[in-house]
């Protein structure tokens, strides 16, 4: 085998595994999307319950990813679960009264947070706490209360024939 | 005379539970051709290796000008290998590079030299064999004996200060095996080298042989100039070099009684 | 009875004395890997038959991969109305597993088995024993380049394999069973972890890299210097690397996502 061809057909090789790597990490996974944690702030949130909330879920603010949930831990002595957000540090100015609360895409989609700016003058920081918060809906919990406030429909009903 | 290049006293060996030398005395002369004979299966290659320093003895030493082999460490025994050269029965060319390269292999690797001296050594060494019209060939297109006169200039590229030839003569039809003989001998003398001939082809062997060693169960069993062998009172020295059917060695395998045998398939 | 008690304890210390040689040619070898590095051209030459001349089977295979990929995981996700996440399926599956496992395998039978045969042949014909008698270090000059060239190999060719399949996966969706080609994107932007998943794929490739060479070339090096025992050794080494790398793909895959 000729030395040039052979030297040729191995910078190819290398050549086509970096670009394949490199595709991988910009067009396949989000590091072009999420320019990392570095210039990013957290703020933390408590919930009652964060219903099926993971690391890693989107935050969103009228639809627009800003952030993702980088930590969720349980505070013992408020019962209550702690969220940690990482948010993109270009979305800096939102209202310290601002709220967050726990929806679900579609009907069987993942949970997400949505936050709603508030009125307030001053801004969230890094380290602030979200003090509105609007736990994840339980689909027992829902069901549970809709089938209660028929059954007590129904006995008003009863007792008013 | 004086001290032998090599110099192998009380020698053990076992590959498994089989004892394959047992107690073997051998010197190795400057300047000479050493004949190692015995028969097929007596470890003659396994000497060689344990003189190149790739097998290690259970007992006994083996002294390579003067140091000792199985005590060396890697480093020094890479040193010592460098003044050997090895004949491999099979040639043991590299079958990846061709006829010059090959040669140049070892030159490439221990020395720094420019690559046109390296050239002019190269077809030197395949001059002194006559192979240096096949230097462009492949080792698959060589005939058997052009590859061992490749794998000899190869083993004589840097000059070493003794060859070890395993079974040079095995399988070559007369003219390549009159060519290897020769070659043997001559480059010996020219080179000032020493030579180690491991064989059983008794009289190409003989015919170049300064001195010779007889091998037989792990044993030396005879030794002398090939002429006085000859004429040697041993029963086996006399059957292995005339080649006689019967004798010390049986022709027949150890078996039960031939009769018993015959009686059992009843 | 005692005969076959007999016979398991010699297949057992059999087993142990391998694996102590095993472990014991590995340390050869990366002990001789630092002087390798200052030779490149060996290397090279090896990248070439290692890499370059497996690169064509892990593409066709990636591609194939990638489309049936596709085709399943369409199939699947319509009954859900879910089709927008088929590029997620398709690169999380590729970029984490299949990538890495397939390629692996593959890599083992075509570049694995090759440096058996070749080591292996290289033994039986004495060049082995004939370089070190020229007072070269076989394991430095032969074992060694091969060993890194595997290593190297391995986390590129298995990036290319998942990139294509990507692309494989996406020319089904896409382009012929109508997918949102935005959708298919951003959702496996948004999806795929460079750290958790790409960055984990790669190491899981450097290992089974690791693995396949070493055993490939242990397989050679052990291998008994006659023609069925270099055959032997070529079987073993696909055998040996398969087992090994499913096994050890299980016990990272654990490690890395098992949280």
């Amino acid at each position: 085998m000729n030395s040039r061809t052979l030297e040729i057909g191995v910078g190819l090789f290398v050549a086509a595994g970096l670009a394949a790597l490199f595709m991988l990490a910009m067009q396949v996974s989000n590091l072009a999307s999420l320019g990392g944690d570095a210039d990013s702030y957290t703020v933390t949130a408590g919930f009652e319950n964060i219903g099926g909330l993971k690391v890693r879920s989107p935050v969103t603010v009228s639809g627009v990813r800003v952030g993702r949930v980088s930590a969720i831990d349980y505070d013992t002595t408020a019962y209550e679960a702690v969220v940690t957000l990482s948010i993109d540090s270009t979305y800096n100015a939102f209202p310290n009264d601002t709220s967050a609360s726990i929806f679900t895409a579609g009907l069987l989609g993942e949970q997400y947070i949505a936050l709603d700016p508030g009125g307030a003058m001053e801004n969230l920081g890094e380290g602030s706490r979200i003090r509105l918060t609007q736990s994840a809906l339980v689909m027992e919990q829902i069901i549970g209360q809709f089938l209660y406030s028929m059954a007590a429909k129904n006995e008003e009903k009863t007792s008013e024939e | 005379m004086t001290e032998p290049v090599v110099q192998i006293r009380d020698l053990r060996f076992a590959r498994g539970n089989r004892l394959i030398f047992d107690g073997v005395n051998l010197d190795i002369h400057a300047g000479c051709v050493t004949a190692i004979m015995g028969p097929s299966g007596t470890g003659k290659t396994t000497l060689l290796k344990l003189i190149g320093g790739q097998l290690r003895p259970l007992s006994g030493s083996i002294r390579v000008n003067g140091e000792e082999v199985p005590s060396l460490g890697r480093h020094d025994l890479y040193r010592m290998r460098k003044q050997l050269g090895m004949l491999f029965q099979s040639g043991a060319l590299l079958t990846d590079i061709n006829v010059f390269e090959n040669v140049a292999y070892p030159i490439r690797e221990h020395t720094r030299l420019p690559e046109a001296l390296v050239r002019d050594l190269v077809l030197m060494k395949l001059e002194a064999v006559g192979l240096r019209g096949a230097a462009g060939l492949m080792p698959s297109e060589l005939s058997g004996g052009m590859a061992r006169r490749v794998a000899l200039a190869r083993a004589i590229a840097l000059d070493p200060m003794m060859v070890l030839y395993d079974e040079p003569f095995t399988g070559q039809d007369p003219i390549s095996m009159g060519v290897l003989v020769k070659l043997i001998r001559e480059l010996n003398d020219a080179l000032y080298m020493t030579s180690v001939v491991v064989s059983h082809d008794v009289a190409e062997t003989s015919a170049i042989a300064d001195y010779a060693y007889l091998l037989s169960n792990g044993k030396v069993v005879d030794h002398g100039e090939p002429a006085a062998l000859r004429e040697s009172e041993s029963r086996w020295s006399q059957q292995f070099l005339k080649a006689l059917p019967d004798g010390p060695v049986a022709f027949h395998y150890p078996a039960a009684p031939f009769y018993d045998d015959l009686m059992q398939g009843g | 009875m005692l005969d076959a008690i007999q016979q398991l304890g010699r297949a057992t210390l059999d087993f142990f004395e391998r694996l102590g040689r095993g472990h014991l040619f590995l340390m050869q070898v990366l002990v001789s890997v630092p002087a390798t590095l200052l030779r490149p051209r060996l290397v090279l030459r090896q990248m070439h038959s290692v890499g370059v001349l497996t690169l064509l089977i892990i593409v066709v295979s990636g591609l194939f991969v990638g489309m049936v990929m596709g085709l399943q995981g369409y199939n699947t996700l319509v009954d859900f109305g879910a089709e927008d996440s088929l590029g997620v399926l398709v690169a999380l599956s590729l970029v984490r597993e299949l990538g890495p496992v397939v390629t692996a395998l593959l890599f083992a039978g075509r570049a694995g088995s090759a440096l058996s045969a070749e080591i292996g042949l290289m033994k039986a014909t004495e060049q082995l024993s004939g370089m070190e008698m020229m007072a070269v270090d076989p394991v430095r000059r032969v074992i060694a380049p091969r060993f890194l060239s595997a290593f190297l190999s391995m986390p590129l060719l298995a990036a290319i394999f998942s990139a294509i399949g990507v692309y494989g996966g996406w020319f089904i969706g896409v382009s012929l069973l109508g997918v949102d080609d935005g959708a298919f994107w951003s959702q496996m932007q948004d999806k795929v972890d460079l750290h958790g998943d790409v960055y984990n794929g790669v190491i899981k490739s450097v290992v089974f890299g690791f693995v396949v060479g070493w055993i490939a070339l242990f397989e050679g090096y052990d291998a008994v210097p006659t023609a069925e025992g270099v055959s032997r050794a070529t079987t073993q080494t696909v055998v040996h690397s398969a087992l090994a790398v499913l096994g050890l793909d299980f016990v990272l895959t654990a490690l890395m996502f098992g949280d």
